[in-house]
């Protein structure tokens, strides 16, 4: 007997019980389920359902995840020997020594927050009594690659929990959210746990230990793993030494997966053509943030904040820059874009993404505590997304209805019919 | 209960339960925010309200038959700003660090929707006895909700309870420490106490659906 009939029967045989949500759960995300519509109806068929949806986004994460496991082991060994002189990207960069601090450090964090996660859905599933959602497929993606890698694994599971009851569940689960869980739990994490995700000892691997290692006395070199953002917002921006293509390629520090602006282009345009995310929101926020970037290296340039000035690191970073550093690109594809909790209406798609460019890049800009705001404005728009729907229908019927008052309606009377016509519409 | 008539036990056991100040009737949700990120003031804050809305409800009631409704407001406030002005008194005469932590919390007690809404609810139009009772009860509903924030906020964003440290040292690394476990920084921002009363009102309703609002 196949698995797929297997699983068929356990299917039936739990039917109508209170477990049965979690078998059908596993029924339909192996296999195509056996009941089918009537032939001769008129319904309309298409595989491109919320499974497949959920499917291509993982799909254009995965890159990102493999990247992001050698980068682990490459920021882990740089920082303790020292950047290679002539960077060969075979030699230096996609090795299995690399790969392997990935495995260890990486990949534990995607499971832990899969497991911790599907629970949690399941739980709610049984517990609700309807299907299980498929929404946290790319949530459980996303959390490992907004994290710094050195996150303690059971912190993941207590904000990952966190973030899908308050964030998701109970609102009434996937569609129904005004946050994005993964944020929601990025934010989470922030606000609990300040001292694992800011600074500079959290983003290379190895660097906490060695710091905690040295207070405990032993004669070993100190590692720092500040980030671009980190340098710059303390003004030593000189002592950095990535170079662009460092940044655009994500050669760097930084949380998890956020670092490859390269690849996180490439799996935007991939979402783009396969018409999952909206371009609208990811255009008008890659303007927002030039725009307030422009600004600041305005203000720079004439002279309006000096040298001393604690906000002169990141308001003189050249204004294109902050789309490769930091996690705006990353922000932008992956999380700006949600359908769920983003603007619906194509007018108000531009007003959404905008603004999380522009407060992102404000916010990194005037945060002493921690020089990034993509996830506080992408959380901070989330929010807004519905007011701004609102005012754009209301815009449209007020625009309709301005139409229609001025409108010659046909045929022409001498009589004044026509008058009495267009008063009785309007 | 032979000392309270069943209808004048429901005036205490009521607000404990369906319907409670805070989760049901969503009075008094600053003031919960704002001071349980410690047991100890919660419990003083509980106290001091119980206070207040027993006594005020007294006052009121005694003189419900002679305020002119036009200037009932003013009258309770008036009533409700002296007795707050004593319990703050007290507390800097014998818990002078308390009210250091309370700080404008307790002047604030006068804004307390919880005390207002009595008033003008219960005690302009019953008895000094009943009044008093119904000001004991709604201060219990309203002193319970914040013992449990405050218990679950400062046990797992301080790790401790009324000030002491029930999880071990956080900088020495005894006790849970050891293991690795932090403390919650979001416990102690007032945000937490919100999410903290969400999921008791959420559990509340869960428990009895007829408290579940149709909308």
């Amino acid at each position: 007997m196949s698995l797929k009939s297997k699983l068929h029967e356990l299917k039936l045989k739990y039917q109508g019980k209170k477990m049965a949500p979690a078998f059908n759960a596993f029924h339909t995300f192996l296999f195509s389920p056996d009941e089918t519509t009537h032939a001769g109806g008129t319904h309309v068929k298409s595989a491109d359902d919320l499974k497949r949806t959920m499917n291509t986004v993982i799909m254009a994460l995965v890159p990102v995840l493999i990247f992001s496991m050698f980068n682990a082991g490459y920021q882990h060994y740089s920082a303790i020997n020292g950047f290679p002189a002539d960077f060969s990207l075979m030699n230096d960069f996609l090795t299995w020594d690399n790969f392997w601090i990935g495995i260890i450090k990486v990949l534990p964090l995607v499971v832990v927050s899969y497991g911790v996660g599907l629970l949690v859905e399941f739980i709610f599933a049984v517990i609700k009594g309807h299907e299980v959602e498929e929404g946290y497929l790319v949530t459980g993606m996303l959390v490992p690659l907004i994290v710094p890698i050195d996150t303690p694994l059971w912190m993941l599971s207590v904000a990952v929990v966190f973030g899908v009851v308050i964030g998701k569940e109970v609102f009434g689960g996937t569609g129904m959210n005004i946050l994005n869980p993964a944020l929601t739990i990025r934010a989470f994490l922030f606000f609990a746990y300040p001292t694992w995700m800011s600074g500079d000892k959290v983003w290379v691997y190895g660097a906490r230990e060695r710091s905690e290692e040295i207070l405990a006395g032993a004669n070993v070199d100190a590692i720092s793993g500040e980030t671009i953002l980190g340098y710059l917002a303390q003004n030593k921006g000189a002592e950095m030494t990535y170079s662009v293509s460092d940044m655009f390629f994500g050669f760097i520090p930084g949380s998890v997966g956020e670092t490859s602006a390269f690849l996180i282009l490439l799996g935007g345009l991939f979402l783009i053509f396969t018409k999952i995310a909206s371009w609208r929101i990811m255009v008008s926020a890659v303007i927002g943030s030039l725009v307030m970037g422009l600004i600041f290296n305005q203000v720079v340039d004439f002279g309006w904040v000096g040298e001393s000035s604690k906000f002169y690191g990141l308001m003189s970073f050249d204004f294109w820059k902050h789309l490769i550093v930091g996690g705006l690109a990353f922000g932008i594809v992956y999380m700006a874009t949600d359908p769920v909790t983003g603007s619906q209406t194509n007018k108000g798609k531009w007003y959404y993404g905008f603004f999380i460019g522009f407060i992102s890049v404000m916010i990194r800009v005037f945060n002493p505590a921690y020089p990034e705001g993509v996830f506080l404005a992408i959380l901070l728009m989330n929010v807004f997304a519905p007011t701004i729907d609102h005012y754009v229908v209301r815009g449209n019927i007020k625009r309709r209805m301005n139409r229609l008052k001025n409108a010659t309606i046909y045929p022409k009377d001498s009589d004044g019919k026509a008058e009495e016509l267009k008063a009785e519409t309007v | 209960m032979a000392l309270l008539s069943k209808k004048d036990a429901n005036l205490i056991t009521d607000p404990l339960a369906d319907n409670n100040p805070i989760t049901i009737q969503v009075l008094g949700i600053c003031s919960a925010l704002a001071i349980t990120a410690e047991l100890k003031a919660s419990l003083v804050m509980a106290i001091s309200v119980m206070f207040v809305l027993g006594a005020g409800n007294v006052v009121i009631s005694l003189m419900r038959n002679i305020i002119p409704s036009k200037i009932r407001i003013i009258v309770q406030l008036i009533v409700v700003a002296t007795l707050v002005i004593i319990v703050d008194q007290v507390l800097k005469a014998y818990a002078y660090e308390l009210s250091k932590t309370l700080a404008v919390f307790v002047g604030l007690i006068i804004t307390n929707c919880i005390i207002m809404g009595r008033f003008e609810a219960f005690a302009l139009a019953n008895g000094p006895w009943r009044s008093f009772l119904d000001g004991i009860g709604n201060s219990l509903g309203y002193g319970v909700i914040l013992i449990i924030v405050g218990f679950f906020r400062e046990l797992l964003g301080s790790g401790t309870l009324f000030g002491y440290p029930v999880l071990g040292d956080p900088i020495t690394k005894t006790g849970l420490y050891a293991t690795g476990y932090e403390n919650n920084g979001f416990m102690i921002i007032p945000p937490a106490a919100l999410i903290v009363v969400g999921i008791i009102i959420w559990v509340q309703r869960s428990r009895n659906p007829a408290l579940v609002e149709e909308n």
